[in-house]
């Protein structure tokens, strides 16, 4: 659904992805980890079109995404600092969304609900806490029932129940055979959900493997213990 | 497209600085020909609203408006609309506010007043000061991140156009007025839309008489429909260059 082929970025001097390649396949919930600063944002952006790479080619359904936009349409995003516009109301930047994209087709407004957005629909997007605003991002990023979800740490912020309610809502959307990519460092959040695993390390991809396979090399039953094993065999 | 003008446009005219702009746009109008009972006296004050205020306003309000819609732009990026309409429905969202608070402030009491050739070309030329400054705001807000840098690039370069030029102008015409360099003046003012403005207007308004033997040469270029056309076309060249390299450089610009 996604190929990467030998993506590589800078920002002036600073090496962000280095000759990265990656496939991403339909129905698969990917865990995209790493430490801080080693390229997922970027990576992700790159992906959505946000970030233009010096190198590379990305393909989204087969198809190069170089001056492409519409594939936008099949790509819901949730990023880990959603920005909106200070002086509209929650309703008001759901209501503009819902106008640029212009469907007729069906939306999915579980979380509008879930998350009681239609409460305080007219709060002002500044006076939101940053948990709030998490909610409206996750919203608008499952609103449109797009085939792929990406996920930048979409948990970060968010109030136990509300993390509960946005992570079976995401086992809902894998279940339909929607590709979903997630970064986290929250490794325990993640052990119900995804079925693969990326490490990257200073712009490069580490490893890309399956829950499963990584489990058993590692004999872990937990991801979090399973990837620091292999950490601490690498050093 | 249409739809995201529309929202930028209700995002404006939501916001009180273009209806205070307008205000005052109508009072100072009002009031040039309330004062004076000859009307091509309220117009001349009228000129120096156009050739100082409207600049100021249109590259100020511009630059501020692009720098807070920063976090807009992010969340337009992500939906599936192409990057080169997103800057373009901008532009028109702006020029087209506020070119309308320039012809309601100002327009109308110039139509009221001057019903005439010279209150229709001032009220073009305002319009198209007006935009010319607003592609001027776009390039200054795209070449830095830092909304205080950019906005410090907009006052300079409404300074320079305002105030420096003029200054420069008057240097070389002293350093050089041993030479015959009345032909060149015409070149030199094609650098500056406000000099472009302020010519085309004094020319139509009689008092080139006063401006000397390059008045002459002026009123020989720029009097005529070739010269009228030729300083329009280049007022026009004011708007497309600077957009159009803006709009490059958002194309390629990470977010």
């Amino acid at each position: 659904m996604i190929e990467i082929k030998n993506l590589t970025k800078k920002f002036g001097k600073l090496n962000v992805l280095n000759d990265v390649s990656l496939s991403c396949i339909k129905g698969e919930c990917i865990a995209l980890i790493g430490p801080n600063g080693c390229g997922k944002t970027t990576l992700i952006k790159t992906i959505l079109g946000m970030v233009l790479p010096d190198r590379g080619s990305i393909k989204f359904n087969k198809r190069s995404i170089v001056k492409e936009y519409l594939y936008r349409s099949s790509i819901g995003y949730m990023p880990q600092i959603g920005r909106y516009p200070d002086t509209m109301t929650i309703g008001g930047v759901v209501e503009m969304i819902k106008a640029i994209r212009n469907t007729n087709q069906e939306l999915d407004e579980e979380l509008w609900h879930s998350f009681e957005l239609d409460k305080m629909a007219d709060k002002q997007m500044r006076t939101l806490s940053g948990g709030t605003t998490q909610k409206v991002s996750a919203t608008l990023a499952f609103l449109f029932n797009p085939e792929v979800l990406i996920l930048d740490e979409p948990t970060a912020g968010l109030d136990p129940l509300a993390s509960e309610i946005l992570k079976e809502k995401i086992i809902k959307e894998k279940e339909k055979g929607k590709l979903i990519l997630i970064t986290s460092h929250l490794l325990s959040e993640l052990d119900d959900l995804v079925t693969e695993i990326i490490f990257m390390q200073e712009g490069n991809i580490h490893f890309h493997k399956k829950v499963d396979d990584l489990k058993t090399e590692t004999n872990e039953t937990k991801i979090s213990k399973a990837i620091a094993s292999i950490l601490k065999q690498k050093k | 497209m249409n739809r995201i003008i529309k929202i930028i446009l209700t995002d404006i005219l939501k916001n009180k600085i273009v209806l205070v702009y307008t205000i005052v746009l109508s009072l100072l109008s009002w009031s040039a020909f309330g004062l004076e009972d000859n009307s091509a006296k309220g117009l001349l004050t009228i000129l120096n609203v156009i050739l100082f205020t409207v600049p100021l306003v249109s590259i100020l309000f511009t630059t501020i408006y692009l720098y807070n819609s920063s976090e807009f732009i992010e969340l337009l990026l992500s939906q599936p609309i192409k990057r080169n309409k997103i800057w373009q429905s901008l532009f028109f969202g702006l020029s087209a506010s506020m070119v309308l608070a320039f012809f309601i402030g100002a327009g109308i009491p110039l139509l009221i007043n001057a019903p005439n050739a010279v209150g229709l070309m001032m009220i073009l030329i305002g319009c198209l000061i007006s935009v010319v400054f607003i592609a001027l705001a776009f390039l200054c807000s795209i070449l830095t991140r830092d909304k205080a840098k950019g906005i410090g690039f907009a006052i300079l370069t409404w300074l320079y156009f305002a105030l420096l030029f003029d200054g420069l102008v008057l240097f070389l015409l002293f350093q050089l007025s041993e030479y015959p360099i009345e032909k060149a003046m015409v070149a030199v003012t094609a650098l500056s839309p406000i000099d472009l403005a302020r010519i085309q207007i004094l020319l139509h308004l009689d008092v080139s008489a006063m401006m000397g033997y390059t008045g002459a040469i002026f009123k020989d270029f720029f009097g005529t429909t070739a010269g009228l056309f030729a300083s329009f076309g280049l007022l026009v060249l004011w708007v497309v260059i600077p957009f159009y390299l803006s709009l490059r450089k958002f194309i390629r610009k990470d977010l």
